[in-house]
Parts: structure tokens; C-alpha cells; sequence
């Protein structure tokens, strides 16, 4: 046995309203960078749909994830390193820009500089690859809350498994938001994937990244991943990916995307995982085992015999306490209610969800009012009546077994239901949680976590050590990206480019400049103004003495 | 003949040029290797174009590979050793035109389509670089000479093996004669695509060309799931420079994941 401390995340589906903000602010803070326009490392989808990029999903397409031989070994779905090698020259499983999309902006500067005129001026679309006019015909979100779903949704390839019922019930039109980050797998297959080793999981914590420094370019990560979510940042020719927020991970913070989750929807912990099994677990003959196979690894934090190897695998203490205490090992393993994106891929990913509940009301039936269906029998006979089929909940996440799905949505009744008879109340009913399979104090666990959610609770993130690690003072004041057009060193990249400043920006400047209205026009910015002063504007109306007294002060 | 006795321009095309070019080239890459990891890539922009790409690319590099081998037949490898090992001259010479024609051909196709979708396509027009311009018109210079030279040999008029070929030879062992290549018998444009390689040699290692002294030839032979300590220095790992360090990094404690074999 040899355990490794996995850093992992759950989202409640149930409590995602889809508002985008974890993108929104994930984007603002990794990905606003050129050669990244497109790139998403956070985005939520609206299901049914196509996803982000384009039928990421459907694996006889794309050949991303894993797949057992006719002998029942694991080999890389798109082939092993020698095919790769063959076809280094051009990866026939790339997905291209048009297949996420074509970033674009506005040519807001027109609105404002353009001169009088009968018409209004307008704004047209920019790509922000080319700075050529551009029409817009897909985008990151473009399915939102089920657009154009009469056109796209019947693509999803969830369908796929579904029998016809189903699909011919989608009149009864049903959603979800699905919001995506990278899977940090164990068993990840974009670092199988990559010719040159650039790619890797960390000792202490399991995150995924990519050695910006030893990528070369092939690309073979990019199709290698299932879940779409190592990008290729064309600017600069290398593979960037969710990186877990890892210098916040490693203050003990929680991702941006957590942080900011309107919902609170997102959960963080550690897991401890027997990572000699980790073969033997992604390699079980029946994909609806899998599940079970990943449960598996995930170890014990409390029990003393784990502890004493984790120790001797040099994890620290704290971070065993932490693994006692985290929000994914409760919900995945204790309780059995999150449940892994696509496990069928045989990554055996480590971001987890909460099936949705909601919307509880099914075809004509509360499953939570009270009224005739008081009876233990008759709790939980509504979830076969729910809008959303359990059976493409299944397809996402359980590789099409609808039993996990259905546990999961029965405990997660059986919490309301309890919960219920307290707040009002009522006589406690400890029943509801044996037909669970729950104990009640169990179920009042999970109410803390899924419904009060407090802080503390959602996010148990053990700091980074110094002795294990290095010290993280000399670091301190860095953001991550200390390549490009992140915090250049100086010299690196120069050769090639990459660090040559954005062709397009700096037409656009120096067109500015020289007073000439931009040909291509977008993003035409001021130069800064050398003789502004914030503090002129918070005293506008303070007279001019105010001002120049303030300065005086200041200076 | 000694080299004071050759002529001013030939002594600089054929022995300054060829040294200069040497000693720009390794240092060249040396310097680059050790201080920008970042920028050692092929800069792909197959996720910006992909179907030209697609047959361009192959028939391009499958054309360069064949050509690379060629000149190490034609050029490294000495007349007398295939001679050794029973190749006549005339054998040798079929073998040379068949292969050298069909590389030229593939590598001018491959090199047209390529030029052709990077100024077509405006995505991957606003990649190119500078430099990458240099690049395209060294390239350019060496690949229609090349051919070029190939195709007016067919005859077997010009006895490269006997002149081109030892003086090439001779710039290794420090004694390079310029008059082998000055020599009536060397076609000019047979000249001319010695000089321009030289010049390509020069520019190689500030290009995009670096990418081919990156051929991850490792990758079948290690663990497919990698592993790495957040900082290798203070895990006490072999201490890695940063920036540096090799591109397939072998884990400090081995990997224990599907196709690692040896049981750990």
C-alpha cells in the first residue's frame, strides 16, 4: 500500500441556478490572456446539450480517456505511444478553434469616437485571434438554458444509451447545469498521453499540471483528455489546464471558482488513495463497476492502520486531519451521494456531483409535501417520477447504472424528509433514515454540509508544507504563470515570439496614437494619462486649493 | 592544395562560412536550451488549422526525414564503404535519384501547401513571426536547390561523392580544401545549396526549428502516469535548474500506474 494525499472537489448540482459566475471569475483570473481567448477552465453547461467543446463527450469521435484490449489491459483509447509517435506530425483526433469557438470582442471604441451621423454607430464583433470581422455562430454558452435545444440537444450523446421513451418524452423539456473544471484524475489520461513528460500530478496534493517549460507542442494531451479540459494556448504553442488554483490550494484557500460560487455549491477536501491499485481499479472488465473500483482506493482517514502508512508515506498530520474531516471523502465515499463525471472514461476523475433533485416537482406528484404518502413505502415511489430521467443522469454519472443515481436521490430525500419533521416540530422520524440506509445523526451531517454549507465545512484544505515543499516565502507575490505574457523572465521565449507583444493590440495602439481610426477597428485604448491623479477626481468638488493641499500632504 | 593558395571568396564560403555557421549553430543551441525551456516548441497550429494541415505536414516532415537520409548516405557515409559492403556506383546513383527525387518532391509539395495555408489562413497568418519569416525563406533557398541538384545529376554528371562529400567530411577533422568545391566538375547550384544550408544551420537554433532536437523518443519507455514533487529541490530529488531540466522527467519515487510493469 502506498497512499498519496488527493486533493478533490464535489458540486451540488442541486443548488447550481447556472449564473456562470465561477467562470466569469476563473477566466479573469488565469485565462485573459492572448493565445487563451477561448480557453474556459471553468464552464458551465446547460444539459441536454453538445457541451463545450462540441460533443466533448462522444469518445468515438474524439478518442479521449482510456480503453481495456481484447486482454483486458488499459491502453490509451487513441493509441499508445508509438501511434502517437506516427502521427506527431498532425493528431487526427485535434479538435479545432470552430470546435469550441471563435473568441471575439466588440468594436466598442466605435460607439464613442465614430463621427455624427443619421445612424447610430454599431459595434461589430471582433475575433480576437484574427481582429477581422466576424460572424458569430457558436460560443462557450451557447446552449444556455437549453438554446436552440430543438436543434442540438438530440446530438448529446447521453441519449445514446437511453432507451426511446425517454427520448420521446423531452417534450416534457427537463435541465441541468453542469459546471466543469478539470478532473485532476488518478488515472489521468492527457499525462499518458504526452510525448514529452511534460505533463504530471503532484506528490503531495494529486493536482494536474503542465510544465510549461517542457511542453513541446504535440498536442497529444489536448484529444488525450475525455473531459476536453487541457486547452492549447496558440500563442504561445503550449498545453495549459485548470491548475486547481494551486498557489491558493497551497495557503490553504479554495479555488477562485469556489470562492466565488454564488451557490456554495462547491465542496473541497483531501482524499487518501492506495495508489498501488490504481491500475487494477481503472482496469475492472464492467465500466458500471468502476465506481465501485474508485470508492475502493479512496482509504480510510480514521482508521489507525491507514494513518501509520500515510505517515510513513510522508504525509504530514495535518493533512490526515483534514482527510478526517473532508467535505469529498463524506459525500463520496461516508455517504454516497456524489458521484464521478463519465467514470466509464477510466480516468477515475476526482471532481464529483450531487445528482440534482430538483425540480421536485414531478408529473403531478410532491415528493416532499405531506399528504397521503406518509408511509416509508411510498417516499421515495416520486423519484421514478422525476422530470429529470434518472436514466440520463446515469449516462453522466454512473457509465448508464441508474442505482447509484437512485441511492444517491434517496438519501438526499430522506435528508429532506428528516430534516423536515425537525424543523416544524414534528415527531423525529428515525425510520427515514434506516430506509436510507442512513443513521439519523448521519443524516443530520449531511444537512450541515449540502444545506447549511457553511465555510469551514465545504472547504477542509490543508496549507502546503515547508519541508515538504520548500519554502513558499521566495514565492510569495507570485501568481502561477511566470511564463509569457503572465510575468516575463527575461530572455525566455523572446526567440520564437512568444513574448512578442500582441500584434493585433499593438496595431490598434499605434493607430490610436497617431490619431488615425483603427483599420481593423477594435480595442482602441488611451494611452495613460502621466499627469492623472485619482485623488483629482474623489475631490472634484472640493476646489482646486483642496486638491493641490491634499498633494501637498501626500508628497 | 594548400588553403593560402585558394581564392579569398571561396576560403570564406567554404571554410569561414561553414565554421562560423558551426560554431553560431552549437552554441546557438546550447545557449537556447539553457535559457528558454519556455520557448522550445514547435508552436503547432493544427488547433487553428487542421485539414491542410493534415496532409501537408505529414508528406512535408516524412519528406525532410528521407532527405536527412539521404545526405547521411550520400554525404557522411564515404564512397569506398559502399563499395565495401558491395553497392556498385551505378546502384548507388539509381538509388540516390529515385529516393532523392521523390524526397525533393515530397518536401516541395509539403513545403508549398504549408507556405500556402500560413498566408491563406488569417489565424495562422497572426502567428508567424519574424523569424519564422527567416525561416521559410532559408528553407525555401535549401529545399529548390536541393531538388534541384538532384534533378540536374541525373545524368551522374557531377561526382559529388568525390568532392562535395570529402570536403564536407574534411570540415570535421579541421582540414576542409574549398577546391573540392570549387572544382569545374561541381555544378553551381550544387554550391549554392551548401552555402544556404550553412546559412539555415546558423539561424536554426533562434527558430522554431529547435523542435527537432526535441523528438520525444523516450516516451514509449517510461511510466505512463508521471508523478512530481512540488519542488524536486526540497523533496531532495535530483536538484533540477529551474527552466531546465529534462522533458521527460522521470519521477523521484517511481510511479505506481497502469503499463509500469516492473512492479513498483
Amino acid at each position: 500500500m502506498k497512499i498519496r494525499a488527493q486533493m478533490g472537489m464535489v458540486m451540488n448540482l442541486d443548488k447550481c441556478i447556472g449564473c456562470h459566475t465561477c467562470s466569469v471569475t476563473c477566466k479573469n483570473v488565469w485565462t485573459n490572456r492572448r493565445g487563451t481567448e477561448y480557453v474556459w477552465f471553468n464552464n458551465v453547461e446547460t444539459k441536454p446539450g453538445r457541451g463545450f467543446p462540441v460533443d466533448y463527450e462522444d469518445q468515438s469521435k474524439w478518442n479521449g480517456g482510456w480503453k481495456l484490449d481484447r486482454r483486458g489491459r488499459l491502453k490509451l483509447k487513441a493509441g499508445g505511444p508509438l501511434h502517437k509517435l506516427a502521427n506527431i506530425f498532425s493528431n487526427p483526433d485535434l479538435p479545432e478553434l470552430d470546435d469550441y469557438y471563435d473568441p471575439w470582442t466588440y468594436d466598442y471604441d466605435k460607439l464613442i469616437s465614430s463621427p455624427s451621423s443619421d445612424h447610430q454607430p454599431v459595434a461589430r464583433p471582433k475575433s480576437q485571434v484574427t481582429g477581422q470581422d466576424l460572424d458569430i455562430t457558436w460560443g462557450p454558452n451557447w446552449e444556455d438554458d437549453l438554446a436552440g435545444s430543438v436543434e442540438n440537444a438530440a446530438f448529446d450523446p447521453n441519449f445514446k444509451q437511453i432507451q426511446e421513451e425517454v427520448k420521446q418524452g423531452f417534450e416534457e423539456t427537463f435541465m441541468v447545469y453542469l459546471p466543469r473544471i478539470c478532473e485532476h484524475c488518478i488515472n489521468p489520461s492527457c499525462v499518458a498521453s504526452c510525448p514529452s513528460g511534460a505533463m504530471y500530478k503532484r506528490e503531495e496534493d494529486g493536482i494536474v499540471l503542465v510544465d510549461q517549460d517542457a511542453c513541446r507542442s504535440w498536442r497529444f494531451c489536448v484529444s488525450g483528455c475525455p473531459y476536453k479540459k487541457v486547452y492549447f494556448n496558440w500563442h504561445t504553442g503550449k498545453a495549459e489546464k485548470c491548475n486547481f488554483c494551486f498557489p491558493r490550494i497551497e495557503a490553504g484557500m479554495p479555488t477562485i471558482c469556489s470562492e466565488t460560487c454564488v451557490g456554495r455549491l462547491r465542496h473541497l477536501g483531501v482524499v487518501l488513495i492506495d495508489t498501488d491499485r490504481v491500475e487494477a481499479a481503472a482496469s475492472v472488465k464492467d465500466e458500471q463497476d468502476l465506481l465501485d473500483a474508485q470508492l475502493d482506493l479512496m482509504l480510510d482517514p480514521d482508521d489507525p492502520e491507514v494513518r501509520e502508512q500515510a505517515r510513513r508515506d510522508g504525509i504530514p498530520d495535518d493533512w490526515l486531519d483534514a482527510a478526517s474531516n473532508s467535505p469529498v471523502y463524506a459525500m463520496a465515499k461516508k455517504w454516497k451521494i456524489a458521484l464521478p463525471l463519465h467514470p466509464e472514461y477510466r480516468t477515475l476523475p476526482m471532481v464529483w456531483y450531487v445528482p440534482p433533485l430538483s425540480p421536485m416537482e414531478s408529473v403531478g406528484k410532491a415528493l416532499i409535501r405531506d399528504g397521503d404518502d406518509d408511509d416509508a413505502e411510498n417516499i421515495f415511489a416520486a423519484i421514478d417520477e422525476m422530470r429529470i430521467p434518472m436514466e440520463y443522469l446515469a449516462s453522466i454519472l454512473a457509465a448508464g447504472d441508474v442505482a447509484p443515481v437512485r441511492a444517491s436521490l434517496e438519501r438526499l430525500v430522506a435528508m429532506r424528509r428528516y430534516m423536515r419533521d425537525i424543523n416544524l416540530g414534528n415527531e423525529v422520524r428515525p425510520e427515514i433514515a434506516s430506509e436510507a440506509g442512513m443513521e439519523p445523526h448521519e443524516l443530520e451531517a449531511m444537512y450541515r454540509m449540502v444545506a447549511i454549507a457553511d465555510y469551514d465545512d465545504r472547504y477542509v484544505i490543508p496549507k502546503r508544507h515547508g519541508e515538504v515543499s520548500g519554502d513558499a516565502f521566495v514565492e510569495q507575490g507570485s501568481c502561477g504563470i511566470d511564463f509569457a505574457n503572465g510575468a516575463p523572465v527575461p530572455g525566455v521565449g523572446d526567440m520564437t515570439g512568444v513574448n512578442a507583444p500582441d500584434p493585433f493590440a499593438a496595431g490598434v495602439f499605434g493607430a490610436a496614437r497617431d490619431g488615425h481610426a483603427p483599420e481593423n477597428g477594435a480595442l482602441a485604448v488611451e494611452e495613460p494619462d502621466p499627469d492623472f491623479d485619482v485623488r483629482d477626481l474623489l475631490s472634484r468638488h472640493g476646489g482646486e486649493s483642496d486638491v493641490e493641499g491634499k498633494r501637498g500632504e501626500n508628497a | 592544395m594548400s588553403l593560402l593558395a585558394t581564392s579569398i571568396p571561396a576560403t570564406a564560403a567554404y571554410v569561414v562560412l561553414p565554421y562560423a555557421a558551426l560554431a553560431i549553430g552549437i552554441t546557438g543551441l546550447i545557449w537556447r536550451r539553457r535559457t528558454d525551456q519556455f520557448g522550445w516548441t514547435a508552436r503547432s497550429t493544427e488547433l487553428l488549422e487542421g485539414k491542410i494541415l493534415r496532409f501537408a505536414s505529414v508528406i512535408f516532415h516524412v519528406g525532410v526525414l528521407m532527405a536527412i537520409g539521404g545526405h547521411v548516405l550520400g554525404i557522411l557515409i564515404p564512397q569506398s564503404w559502399t563499395e565495401a559492403v558491395g553497392i556498385s556506383d551505378e546502384a548507388y546513383h539509381i538509388l540516390a535519384v529515385f529516393g532523392g527525387v521523390s524526397a525533393g518532391i515530397a518536401v516541395l509539395i509539403g513545403f508549398i501547401a504549408l507556405m500556402y495555408r500560413r498566408f491563406s489562413n488569417p489565424r495562422v497568418r497572426v502567428t508567424t513571426t519574424d523569424m519564422d519569416l527567416v525561416i521559410f525563406a532559408l528553407l525555401a533557398v535549401g529545399i529548390v536547390t536541393g531538388l534541384a541538384a538532384t534533378f540536374i545529376n541525373i545524368p551522374d554528371t557531377v561526382h559529388y561523392r568525390e568532392s562535395v562529400a570529402p570536403y564536407f567530411r574534411q570540415i570535421f577533422i579541421f582540414q576542409p580544401d574549398p577546391s573540392l568545391m570549387t572544382d569545374d566538375g561541381v555544378a553551381t547550384i550544387f554550391q549554392v545549396h551548401v552555402i544556404a544550408v550553412w546559412f539555415l544551420y546558423a539561424a536554426w537554433p533562434f527558430s522554431r526549428l529547435v523542435h527537432a532536437f526535441t523528438v520525444p523518443v523516450s516516451y514509449p519507455f517510461r511510466s505512463p502516469i508521471i508523478y512530481r514533487p512540488r519542488n524536486p529541490r526540497a523533496a531532495g530529488a535530483k536538484a533540477k535548474r529551474y527552466g531546465g531540466g529534462k522533458p521527460d522527467y522521470q519521477p523521484s519515487i517511481p510511479a505506481t500506474n497502469p503499463g509500469d510493469t516492473d512492479g513498483n
